[in-house]
């Protein structure tokens, strides 16, 4: 069954277009820890083409090779037939889920998760309020105490002691607009993509996003009617729904009437310049779903395009400032300098690279909870790269990288001695000069 | 499959986890960077040690199992295809650098590091290994030594075996042979180590290397040249080494390849020139200086186009682009993309991409052309569909007339990328048959029952030559 379900999804054209190099191979972070050629780019695509080939029978082996994949498509900028290996596995992950028996508990958790929480934002306020009510009211105090964390897999634990405070008002309601005017000339109109998780755990960094971008000369939109992505359930197979999720999106910011979308989660970003291939064989919104994803940038992009980098007015206080790339704004948005640049305009911050500070951190959306022990060496060996920057502020691009670097630097025994900050607060922070800052407030 | 007892024998010595016979690490290993290749072992071995090697080769003497070596699987012969089943043996694991010693300029590794590590250990202590196949981020070296990998350096600095000074290798019967060592002169009996180089893992599995270091030149330059006359690139590549210069690098493109690389990375190259040549120098930085300007002349005589001089470090990123994205250019053309491997000397470019542009004419393909002009080494590359088996027997007779048009202008069936599957039913063009009965003599007395590495090298049958017809 999940035979016939690969070869109906799977693109052999594409299958076909990889020439087995083995280019990709050095990029794969699995396979350079496990040196396995059926845990690297090349093999993953010549077990799909096996099946479709009717080589082999798709068995619990090749689910869990392909589940072992982060999908940061560090393989896709690397190889020089230009596969679009993050497509393949999506595309295989789909036909995993269409034919998985999953057990009861998984199957409703997928189901709340996947149909009940993610695409319907006012449920994901609700449950960061909830959230914040542990917070706050002192249970998390006593649940921390009592150690019942413990009973946790370890994982879960250490995301509950990094979680950000969560928030039961987007952005929308703590603004109380929809139309928020741009300082000074209004130069573009941009749409606001808030994301889902982002707009309840991180609703500080999307105030300072339309902050940046209000004083940068945007007049920002927050499209209503906006839900998330769809990367996630992209990425865990669920690619019809994530098709649901697209559609409604891209009716939200036509209405809006938008020059840009701009999203400050390179996962979230990636994605939505996905959505014409995901509405590919969709004839009646392919061609809106490419006007969408021609317009989709980083915030990143849109800060370096429109602010002199002179005009930053710098940090309170010097700090040394180290970068750790987002893998889906990196290898899927192609975005790499902009941030750097950023970085190396602030007055009073000193950027050091960080090595291989474009290998994936092991966060990949939900891996580092399914793949502990992968995501955990991943993680392990960056967090010995970051040490030896000897940063004061570890800087990354999207939520879960921002998460995966807290639970890193917990976990190396680095806190005291450096934070992890998404890369828009530390702009926030660092302001603009000539006084043209906006007044919002949340 | 295996009996149970002989992959337990063989799960005692690397461990559960570095012996596999599950159908996905079967596929995982049943194919190399060849296109159209495919086969699966029956079981896929990762030792650790020169003794698991040992223990492995024995278990698979004693029951007759044939042996198959693997390093990163980046070969373009289908070497590593395990065409009657049996054991891959993968050396990756195998990756550390043993000694850097910089008295004797040596470097001792084993066979699964990657040829770039050790080209970044050693420039690290301003040292160099000039060996840079285009693949060097992924092979390793153990497959460099058993194809004798050649690469754009190879005009002036040689290729693998002119830096191999010693192996330590694992023999049919288990056995460990030591060859050479840190020594420059050793002419004590046969140069075993020299049969090992490019004996693509048909006599032994070698487990260790010493291989020679020089000092690393001081600067390096670039630059371009465009011809709209093929045969005017060729006499300039001539004209350069009759002039006592020898280039670092000095690589070809045809027009068919500039149009491709043109289209895909918008470098500003002129599509409607005949031919690009790259020409590098590396040394001193008078002397680099000194050559740039008389190679510029040289050019400039033969009616070069434009010539396009690297000053800064971006310039020369920019100008090694072209040559870089030659092949992911042409892959990313059609479905399936055979690169293949035809030398001549060097004198005889001009009319060998001739010849092989006829030869792509008559058979209605899509052929291009780009290599290393300095040392003759051409990779004619067709676009095509493996799916389409009309085609891909057209293009398998083109290929046929292209090997046997470089034999006729002196040259070979294969000037890097080895005999292995591939090339075998050609290989009694370029030795003859007295040749091959020599060759088959020293296989048996490395491998009297055929087990490593069986069906390479020596093919069943020769294929007939074909006519060339050069109206
Ligand atoms: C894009 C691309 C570009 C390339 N460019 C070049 C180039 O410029 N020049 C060039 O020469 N080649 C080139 N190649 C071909 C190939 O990469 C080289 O031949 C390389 O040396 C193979 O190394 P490997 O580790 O992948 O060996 P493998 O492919 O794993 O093995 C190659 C052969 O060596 C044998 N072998 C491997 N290890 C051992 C060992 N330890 N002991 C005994 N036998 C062993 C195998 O059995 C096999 O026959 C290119 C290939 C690709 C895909
Ligand atoms: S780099 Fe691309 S073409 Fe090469 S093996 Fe990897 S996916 Fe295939
Ligand atoms: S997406 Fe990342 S983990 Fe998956 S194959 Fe590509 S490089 Fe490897």
């Amino acid at each position: 069954m999940l035979k016939e379900a690969l070869i109906e999804k799977l693109d052999y054209e594409e299958l076909s277009n990889c020439m087995r190099c083995g280019f990709c191979q050095p990029a794969c972070p699995t396979f350079r820890e496990t040196g396995y050629e059926a845990a690297s780019p090349r093999g993953r695509i010549a077990l799909m083409k096996a099946v479709a080939d009717g080589v082999m029978q798709p068995d619990q082996d090749f689910v869990d090779q392909m589940n072992l994949c982060l999908g940061c498509r560090a393989c896709e900028p690397v190889c020089p037939a230009g596969v679009p290996y993050g497509q393949l596995i999506e595309q295989t992950r789909e036909a995993i889920e269409e034919v998985q028996e999953h057990p009861t508990w998984v199957k409703a958790v997928r189901k709340v998760a996947f149909t009940h929480l993610f695409p319907r934002q006012d449920r994901m306020y609700r449950l960061g309020s909830m959230l914040r009510f542990y917070q706050r009211s002192g249970i998390q105090k006593a649940v921390r105490k009592l150690g019942v964390l413990r009973i946790l897999p370890k994982q879960m634990g250490e995301m509950e002691a990094i979680m950000p405070e969560a928030s039961g008002r987007g952005i929308r309601e703590f603004l109380g607009a929809t139309v928020i005017p741009a300082v000074g000339e209004r130069k573009r109109r941009v749409g606001m993509f808030h994301g889902c998780i982002m707009d309840v755990l991180f609703s500080e960094t999307n105030l300072n996003t339309v902050r940046l971008l209000t004083e940068a000369g945007c007049e920002v939109v927050i499209a209503q009617g906006q839900v998330c992505c769809g990367a996630l359930h992209a990425h865990s197979g669920e690619r019809e729904e994530a098709r649901n999720l697209a559609r409604k999106n891209i009716e939200a910011f036509t209405k809006a009437g938008v020059d840009v979308i701009v999203s400050n989660a390179g996962g979230c970003g990636a994605m939505l310049q996905e959505y014409n291939h995901l509405l590919e064989n969709d004839p009646q919104w392919h061609e809106s779903a490419k006007w969408f994803s021609s317009r989709v940038k980083d915030i990143s992009e849109l800060l370096v395009e429109l602010v002199e980098p002179d005009a930053w007015a710098g940090l309170p206080e010097s700090k040394r400032v180290t970068y750790q790339s987002s893998c889906h704004l990196r290898n899927g948005m192609k975005v790499t300098k902009e941030p750097v640049n950023l970085l190396q305009s602030i007055p009073n911050a000193t950027y050091v690279p960080l090595r291989e500070g474009d290998r994936c951190c092991g966060s990949a959306g939900i891996y580092n909870l399914v793949q502990p022990e992968m995501a955990g060496n991943l993680l392990d060996e960056k967090m010995g790269h970051v040490a030896a920057t000897q940063a004061d502020i570890l800087v990354t691009s999207n939520p879960g990288c921002l998460l995966q670097m807290k639970a890193g630097i917990k976990r190396a025994g680095l806190e005291g001695q450096m934070e992890a900050v998404h890369i828009v607060d530390l702009l926030a922070g660092a302001r603009r000069k000539n006084g043209t800052s906006s007044d919002l407030q949340a | 499959m295996l009996p149970e007892h002989i992959r337990s024998e063989l799960c005692a010595i690397v461990g559960e986890k570095h012996c596999l016979d599950r159908q996905e690490a079967l596929v995982a290993y049943s194919y190399d960077a060849t296109p159209m290749q495919q086969s699966l072992p029956d079981v896929v071995v990762m030792p650790q040690s020169t003794e698991e090697v040992q223990q492995v080769m024995r278990v698979a003497a004693k029951h007759q199992i044939p042996i198959v070596t693997r390093g990163a699987g980046s070969n373009l012969c289908a070497g590593t295809i395990p065409v009657g089943g049996g054991i891959v043996l993968v050396l990756n694991r195998m990756n550390q650098i043993v000694e850097i010693d910089e008295q004797n300029l040596t470097i001792t590794v084993q066979p699964g590091v990657r040829t770039a590590d050790i080209h970044q250990a050693v420039e690290a202590r301003g040292l160099f290994y000039p060996p840079d196949p285009g693949s060097m981020v992924i092979s390793t070296i153990g497959g460099n030594i058993a194809l004798n990998s050649g690469g754009l350096r190879g005009l002036k600095y040689g290729t693998t075996k002119d830096y191999v000074l010693g192996l330590e290798a694992v023999l049919p019967n288990g056995e460990v042979i030591r060859t050479g060592g840190k020594l420059m002169k050793d002419v004590a009996g046969y140069d075993l180590t020299k049969l090992l180089v490019g004996s693509e893992g048909t006599l032994a599995i070698i487990t260790q290397a010493i291989l020679k270091l020089i000092p690393k030149p001081q600067t390096q330059r670039v630059m371009l040249a465009m011809y709209a006359d093929m045969a005017q690139a060729a006499r300039s590549v001539s004209d350069i080494i009759a002039g006592r210069i020898i280039p670092g690098t000095l690589e070809f493109l045809d027009q068919g390849t500039i149009r491709v690389v043109e289209d895909f990375k918008q470098i500003g190259l002129p599509t409607d020139v005949a031919a690009i040549l790259l020409i590098g120098q590396d040394g001193d930085a008078e002397s680099v200086d000194r050559d740039m300007e008389k190679i510029a002349a040289i050019c400039k005589k033969n009616e070069a186009v434009q010539i396009k001089v690297a000053t800064t470090p971006e310039e020369a990123d920019e100008v090694m682009t072209a040559r870089r994205s030659a092949l992911a250019a042409l892959s990313r053309m059609r479905p399936t993309t055979i690169l293949e491997d035809a030398t001549v000397p060097r004198a005889q470019i001009a009319p060998m991409v001739a010849a092989i542009q006829s030869i792509t004419e008559r058979y209605g393909l899509h052929i291009c052309t780009f290599g290393h002009a300095g040392d003759g080494n051409l990779h004619p590359t067709c676009m095509t569909d493996a799916r389409n088996h009309e085609e891909i027997e057209r293009v398998e007779e083109a290929f046929a007339e292209i090997f046997d048009a470089a034999i006729n202008l002196g040259g070979t069936i294969t000037g890097e990328h080895g005999v292995g599957i591939v090339k075998a039913p050609y290989l009694e063009w370029k030795v003859g048959a007295a040749g091959i009965e020599v060759m088959k003599g020293i296989k048996r007395a490395f491998d009297p029952h055929n087990l490593l590495n069986p069906g390479k090298m020596f093919a069943k049958e020769t294929r007939n030559r074909v006519v060339i017809d050069r109206a």
